[in-house]
């Protein structure tokens, strides 16, 4: 009974606990709290999918699909797979983290801070549980309006700028993404991702146009991951955005769109993008890798450093094999659990010392030991040492893409290279050597009970991805798998084609 | 019987009259120091009685009254809900802004009741003198409107350029009537296309048509007839610009898409690339100007010459689908521009104190109720999802785009991604720590009025965006009562959910 409406709990759960944020009382910590209770009750929520989750079981679970509007023909169709069905325990988790981390860092105004915060993970989730293309656009662009505000309101001192890039970045191309949209409704008929599919295996859509649309969809979601030439707004975005903004800022929502239409809608025409993507994603690799050597803000380093690491996850994402596509999905979620640790830790340190100047720190690891230890294991993570989570990935990722790749991934290697060197140079220039003169006048405060309630579980969850992956691996593929196939061209058309006379008849004889 | 048919054809026009001459009636006997809000009260409730009798006028058989002057039918009576609407949310508004000791009030609530009568006319007309008397009734009045703070320069100005223009346009639409006349013998739009048919001076009725064309896309503020807009709309009260850019709009749509699908269908050849050329320039004029604007009323003076842009596309449809686009888009562009002057009066208030984009830095802290609807509003006028003013551009567009029109569609969604960039800096101004100096600290509580006005645009524009099937639905009615429309071929998309592959397989 649960599992029909599981989604639509998971979904607008959010959205009801921001309402009624917005009638609380501004008093104490009561905002807080109740923002922190709605994020655990939604990560409680999403538990239920893997828990119920039945595996060997081709297409989409929990689903529900009910009429929205009539005409144009729109309907309120959830459902996830094993692609997405992570990506949404992901959202579940991080949240509750987002609230704990801005637990002191937002002092001022948090009735708006928490009203937005949730608001953006109803859209979040909404994007990856939406199967009508309309609906899945609607969550899509409300994503943008919460980071944006967000951004414009807490962000460091250039965050209206910065917020006003981010959302046009975003927007413009969009806007070309709903133009395909509505093409594809005009010559099909139908918003739904299933029916959109059948629709252009079964040929029938001139391939010149089914080209632009393809790119259109690329484009957009290229922007939002983002892809090395659209990177413009990430480093001004992430450094501008509060802790708990930056970490949901990159990476998924446009990885996973990417996954999900480009390649489950146009898998002719994401092939015939690959060779580009695939040169753009190791540029992306090294440029970000190389970038990031040489920042002096950390915040910067972190922002390109997650250029490098998407761009590890489009490699593998358009190699179209079923190792590569796993290695890609699970990059994914490491980047959010590991990336979204550093930025926490990123923003602790912040809260203590207030710069994100890496010259003016030194020697902090005598100060603060477990704060030290935690930036190590991150860290570790981050670069892909073994039994952490970040090695399954790249391994995956680079073992996937090898065959018929060589060039390219040789010099992808390079990129696991250059991480090390900026994260571990990183690590040495803050933490060890001499400490610097603003190390030694502030008062140096270990982490405390909170931010270990924030960092423990992350922490515990790299080991566990390093270890177990197989268990994550298992849902994940067989979402993929249908990616990874070849796509379904001419002869395989032809064969649909039988199946379509009865359907074309029945609908003549309706008439 | 008949008798009491014909009055409830113009019933709600009766009301707003009623209203009007009461408030004139009785603000002579009021004493001199009198407060004259109630008289605004009155005004209030008359639109709301003018809105449930244009509710009502939906249970009416579809006829005609007067001799076949005016029409109601499920198209009149959609723009009918959706003007006493727009008025009774204005005279909330106004009734918020104005103070008991402003000038001439009784007037100002007489005037906002007399041009509605109207602006209702239009709708229903369907005889072109008595669509040109409602015209001109909606004018004068607004014309008035916009000189209403006579102690100020720019209001004077604003009016005076308004009338002077709004005339010139008012008279190439009478001459329009006059040639159409000449050539069809007929001034009876439902009996023009039949007139065209047998006309032997079809060249005098397409100048005809074209000069109808060019008065009424004056009045929708179109480019190139849009030059009149940001000098008026600074000038004039904001609670005053909130109507004029909304209702007078509405009703000269509604009689553009009247006399273009219901009088001259044989001459779409000839309207369709004239109003797509004008659509596609409203849209890009409209923002660019927009760009530049540092007054907040100006800009959304220019937003509006976009948005009328952005209606036009969808007159190019031909469609049934069409005409419920436009007509679906003119009520989500009338709530939520109602909606944001509703802020902006209340901000900058009667005399104007908020101008520029900066003087409302910091709204949102002094205000977080005021800064949220702004935001709200603007966000729709961006066209966000769960809006009415996305799923209006998204109607427009889907029906543009299925009629083949992918350019002029690309053009516009181009135009609306450009038009965020001037929302936004309204928006994170809004945003903006201010000042100790700050003007937006001295902006007072939202009153009763207020609060309702925003409550019921808030709403609006949700339900427009998130179930808007009820609205659709009369909007797709209103489509069907033009004839050329009501037997068309199957729209949009037949049968929802039904696999499309039968169509494609269909094709060669």
């Amino acid at each position: 009974m649960l599992n029909g409406s599981i989604l639509s709990l998971i979904t607008f759960l959010p959205l009801a606990g921001a309402v009624i944020l917005a009638l609380l009382p501004r008093r104490g910590r009561i905002i807080q709290w109740w923002a922190l209770l709605v994020s655990l009750a939604t990560f409680v929520a999403t538990l239920h999918l893997p828990a119920h989750f039945v595996y060997g079981q081709s297409g989409f679970q929990f689903v529900i699909n009910a009429p929205w509007i009539t005409h144009p023909a729109i309907r309120y169709h959830l459902g996830v797979d094993g692609l997405s069905m992570w990506l949404v325990v992901l959202t579940g988790f991080l949240a509750p983290i987002g609230v704990l981390v801005s637990w002191k860092a937002i002092e001022n105004r948090t009735k708006e801070f928490y009203f937005l915060f949730l608001i953006q993970q109803t859209a979040m989730l909404g994007v990856f549980v939406s199967l009508d293309l309309f609906l899945y656009y609607a969550f899509w662009e409300l994503t943008l309006v919460p980071m944006a505000i967000l951004i414009a309101m807490y962000g460091r001192n250039k965050g209206p700028q910065a917020a006003i890039k981010f959302f046009l970045y975003a927007f413009i191309p969009s806007a070309l993404l709903l133009v395909a949209i509505l093409w594809l409704y005009a010559k099909t008929g139908t918003f739904e991702f299933t029916h959109l599919q059948t629709a252009i295996a079964a040929g029938g859509l001139g391939p010149q146009a089914l080209f632009w649309v393809a790119l259109a969809f690329l484009v957009a979601f290229a922007v939002k991951v983002p892809v090395f030439p659209l990177h413009g707004w990430l480093a001004d975005g992430l450094t501008q955005a509060p802790t708990a903004m930056s970490m949901v800022i990159a990476g998924k929502l446009g990885l996973y769109s990417l996954l999900r239409f480009n390649l489950g809608i146009f898998p002719v025409q994401s092939r015939e993008f690959a060779p580009w993507m695939i040169a753009l994603a190791v540029i992306g690799i090294i440029y970000g890798a190389l970038v990031a050597l040489v920042q002096r803000d950390m915040k910067r380093l972190v922002a390109y450093a997650i250029l490098s690491q998407v761009s590890f996850v489009l490699l593998g994402i358009f190699c179209f094999s079923i190792t590569g596509l796993d290695g890609a999905v699970y990059q994914i979620i490491n980047e959010g659990v590991s990336g979204g640790a550093l930025l926490v830790l990123l923003g602790i340190l912040y809260e203590r010392y207030g710069t994100f100047e890496i010259s003016e720190y030194g020697g902090l690891s005598k100060r603060l030991p477990h704060m030290a230890t935690l930036y190590i294991i991150t860290t570790l993570s981050l670069i892909g040492l073994p039994i952490l989570n970040g090695f399954v990935g790249e391994f995956l990722v680079l073992s996937g893409s090898f065959v018929g790749h060589h060039g390219w991934v040789v010099a992808a290697t390079t990129g696991v290279i250059l991480s090390a060197s900026y994260m571990l140079w990183f690590i040495q220039r803050v933490f060890f050597g001499p400490p610097s003169t603003m190390v030694e006048e502030k008062p140096g405060i270990d982490v405390n009970f909170r931010e270990l309630a924030t960092l423990w579980p992350m922490i515990l969850l790299m080991v566990v991805m390093g270890v177990a992956s197989s268990y994550w691996i298992r849902g994940i593929e067989e979402g993929i798998r249908p990616l990874a196939n070849a796509p379904v061209t001419q002869p395989m058309a032809q064969s649909h084609a039988t199946s379509l006379p009865t359907q074309a008849t029945l609908r003549k004889g309706r008439q | 019987m008949n008798g009491s048919m014909t009055v409830l054809r113009i019933l709600p026009e009766i009301i707003f009259t009623i209203t009007g001459v009461l408030i004139m009636l009785v603000d002579p006997v009021m004493p001199r120091e009198a407060n004259r809000k109630p008289l605004g009260w009155l005004a209030v409730f008359g639109a709301l009685a003018a809105l449930v009798a244009s509710l009502y006028q939906y249970s009416l058989p579809d006829g005609t009254a007067y001799f076949g002057v005016v029409q109601t039918d499920a198209f009149s009576v959609f723009f009918h809900v959706l003007i006493s609407g727009i008025i009774l949310v204005s005279a909330l508004v106004a009734l918020d802004a104005v103070h008991p000791d402003t000038e001439n009030l009784g007037e100002l609530f007489a005037l906002i009741s007399f041009g509605a009568v109207g602006m209702l006319l239009m709708t229903s007309g369907v005889e072109l003198l008595l669509v040109f008397i409602g015209l001109e009734i909606s004018s004068i009045s607004t014309y008035i409107l916009a000189g209403f703070r006579r102690k100020t320069a720019k209001s004077p100005e604003s009016a005076i350029k308004y009338f002077l223009l709004g005339s010139f346009a008012t008279a190439f639409f009478l001459y329009g009537i006059a040639l159409t006349y000449g050539a069809t013998g007929t001034t009876r739009i439902t009996d023009i296309a039949t007139g065209l048919a047998t006309t032997h001076d079809l060249p005098i009725a397409v100048v005809g048509l074209a000069f109808i064309i060019i008065g009424l896309a004056f009045k929708v503020s179109a480019a190139p007839f849009h030059l009149w807009t940001p000098d008026v709309y600074e000038g004039a009260p904001s609670p005053i610009v909130g109507l004029m850019s909304t209702a007078p709009k509405a009703a000269a749509f509604a009689v553009l898409l009247r006399i273009a699908y219901e009088a001259f269908p044989q001459l779409q050849s000839h309207w369709m690339p004239l109003l797509w050329i004008i659509a596609a320039i409203s849209m890009t004029l409209g923002n660019l100007g927009a760009l530049r604007q540092k007054n907040v009323k100006r800009m959304l003076a220019y937003s509006s010459i976009a948005h009328a842009g952005y209606l036009l596309v969808a007159f190019t449809v031909l469609s049934a689908d069409g005409v419920a686009a436009a007509s679906f888009y003119a009520v989500a562009y009338a709530v939520m521009n109602v909606g944001i002057f509703a802020v902006i009066s209340h901000a900058g208030g009667y005399e104007d104190r908020l101008t520029l984009i900066e003087d409302y830095k910091g709204l949102a802290y002094r205000s977080p109720l005021l800064g949220g609807a702004m935001a709200f509003f603007l966000l729709s006028l961006i066209g966000i999802p769960f809006t009415g003013g996305f799923f209006g551009k998204f109607y427009v567009f889907a029906s543009a785009i299925h009629a083949g029109m992918i350019w002029l569609a690309i053009i516009g969604l181009i135009n609306s991604g450009i038009a965020v960039f001037y929302y936004l800096r309204v928006l994170t101004a809004a945003y903006t720590k201010p000042l100790d100096t700050s003007p937006v600290l001295n902006v007072p509580r939202a009153s009763f009025p207020l609060l309702l006005a925003l409550f019921l645009t808030v709403s609006v524009t949700l339900i427009l965006g998130i179930a808007p099937d009820r609205i659709l639905k009369g909007a797709r009615n209103a489509a069907e009562t033009f004839p050329i429309l009501s037997s068309q071929q199957p729209p949009l998309n037949a049968t929802p959910g039904a696999p499309s592959m039968a169509e494609l397989s269909h094709k060669p």
